[in-house]
């Protein structure tokens, strides 16, 4: 096993955002239309949350920076490197990271990037953020997960492809909301989903991207975070893992020895679907908004191809007085408006004229 | 495509960026070059916070070619803090909920892609107030 990773400097979460769209696709709609109902009573999430038709990753990503600066109350010149982990950014070819940066006020002397890593992204994104300030070369980064996910009409993603994310200003322990107490990233060539070029839909490998990629990666992260730091899941008073749907992040954290109480927050998927490299960051924001000065907090991505970044994060007095600066993330849950099967296929383009 | 005039006029559409005439304070909304109140050139960019409450509003449903994906979408008259009457597209909220006198805010969503090959165009909408 290689040793955990720890930047040079003390590092932390100064500030940290969310944003989910307000429409809402209930599952039922899609088994309704596709399946008769005959899946209703085995659905994997209740509802998706679906992005408005003037929503996309660059869009969703500036609400939910501007949360994470309000929180962190840092002067958007200070950031000095924006990095936006998606699957869906909406150029091929052009960072969102600029229209981000030049929206927020960053610009122009910054570094940006737009980071691929399937459902990993986001904390592929933290991850460089947390080097980037650990190393000295800035004291603020801003990085972002947020997808705008599409599923084939039929197929099983479908149910829960969904849009939101994440962001977190990440800076110096002393300024820090959370302190970041090491990391580890685990990956290996793993084809359980993927989507070539000039493709508009991924494909998957059914059950292949349990066993052998969610849950194989997920585990080897955590267990080596766990072995490293020298803990035990005892020691976390809160977890959140990639949750493509409901049942995979409570089989994984049960494997890892987490009871429920441990992931009562943050376990959005059942109300918002699978928001790809936004889900465990957005889980994680949920998690802080709830947490004390003191609570040891785990997160643990997923992303298809495949790999985990697991991270170990204890929460200081600095959070309580920066919930209030911005929405909670259970708020952008609950401002839920449906729409039906028609309006969801015309707002995501599956409708050609 | 026009992307010199979308280049040129982001911070407009990004950061709602007008003028304040240093002359006599008065604030103006897309940005003159000349202060409509005292004639005075002697002014400065001013970003306007983008807090605002609605005056009225219509629904478009034939709307332009650029703006067909979009519609029907709804169009606002909004009274800015600051003072300065405004013309933009509200968003995230239905025909049946909007009202007269309803706190908006300002946030940044696609206005329109330019073409399948185009540039996408982005910049403010309001929506109303999340409250929090």
């Amino acid at each position: 096993m290689s040793s955990v990773m720890k930047p040079a400097r003390k590092v932390g979460i100064v500030g940290y955002g969310s944003y989910i769209p307000a429409y809402r696709l209930p599952a039922t709609e899609i088994s309704d239309l596709w399946r008769d109902g005959q899946d209703k009573l085995f659905l994997p999430v209740k509802q998706k949350s679906v992005p408005g038709k003037d929503e996309d990753t660059a869009t969703m990503s500036i609400e939910a920076a501007k949360n994470a600066i309000n929180r962190a109350q840092v002067d958007p010149k200070k950031i000095r490197a924006v990095w936006v982990g998606s699957e869906s950014h909406p150029y091929a070819v052009k960072p969102t990271g600029t229209i981000v940066s030049q929206v927020l006020g960053i610009v122009p002397d910054t570094v940006s990037a737009d980071m691929e890593f399937a459902c990993k992204a986001g904390t592929e994104a933290m991850q460089a953020a947390f080097a980037f300030v650990g190393s000295h070369m800035a004291d603020y980064a801003l990085a972002i997960g947020m997808d705008t996910a599409q599923g084939r009409p039929g197929d099983a993603l479908e149910y829960t492809a969904a849009a939101g994310g994440a962001a977190y200003i990440i800076g110096p322990a002393e300024e820090s909301v959370a302190i970041l107490e090491g990391s580890y990233s685990y990956i290996t060539d793993t084809p359980d989903f993927f989507r070539r070029a000039y493709q508009h839909y991924p494909e998957h490998g059914n059950r292949f991207t349990g066993d052998p990629a969610y849950f194989k990666h997920i585990t080897s992260a955590v267990k080596n975070l766990f072995e490293g730091l020298n803990l035990t899941a005892d020691d976390f008073k809160y977890a959140v893992f990639h949750q493509p749907n409901t049942k995979f992040p409570q089989k994984v954290a049960k494997m890892l020895g987490f009871n429920k109480d441990q992931i009562r927050y943050g376990l959005l998927a059942p109300h918002v679907g699978n928001t790809y490299a936004g889900a465990s960051v957005l889980g994680l924001t949920d998690i802080l908004d709830n947490a004390d000065a003191g609570d040891r907090v785990l997160i643990a991505s997923f992303g298809s191809g495949a790999g985990s970044d697991a991270f170990s994060f204890v929460v200081t007095d600095k959070l309580k007085e920066s919930v209030g600066r911005a929405p909670l993330t259970q708020q952008y849950v609950d401002r839920a408006i449906k729409i039906n099967y028609g309006k969801y296929a015309r707002w995501r383009k599956k409708i050609l004229k | 495509m026009d992307i010199p005039r979308y280049w040129r006029l982001k911070n407009q559409r990004y950061r709602l960026q007008g003028k304040k005439c240093l002359d006599c304070g008065n604030l103006s909304f897309p940005p003159r070059l000349v202060c409509r109140k005292c004639k005075s050139r002697n002014c400065e960019p001013y970003e306007f916070k983008g807090m605002g409450t609605l005056y009225s509003y219509t629904t478009i449903f034939q709307a332009p070619d650029r703006f067909d994906q979009m519609a029907p979408y709804m169009v606002g008259l909004i009274d800015l803090e600051e003072g300065v009457r405004i013309t933009a597209q509200l968003t995230d909220v239905l025909p049946d909920d909007v009202q007269i006198g309803m706190k908006l805010e300002m946030v940044i969503r696609q206005i329109y892609e330019d073409g399948p090959k185009g540039p996408i165009l982005y910049g403010y909408k309001f929506r109303p107030v999340l409250k929090f």
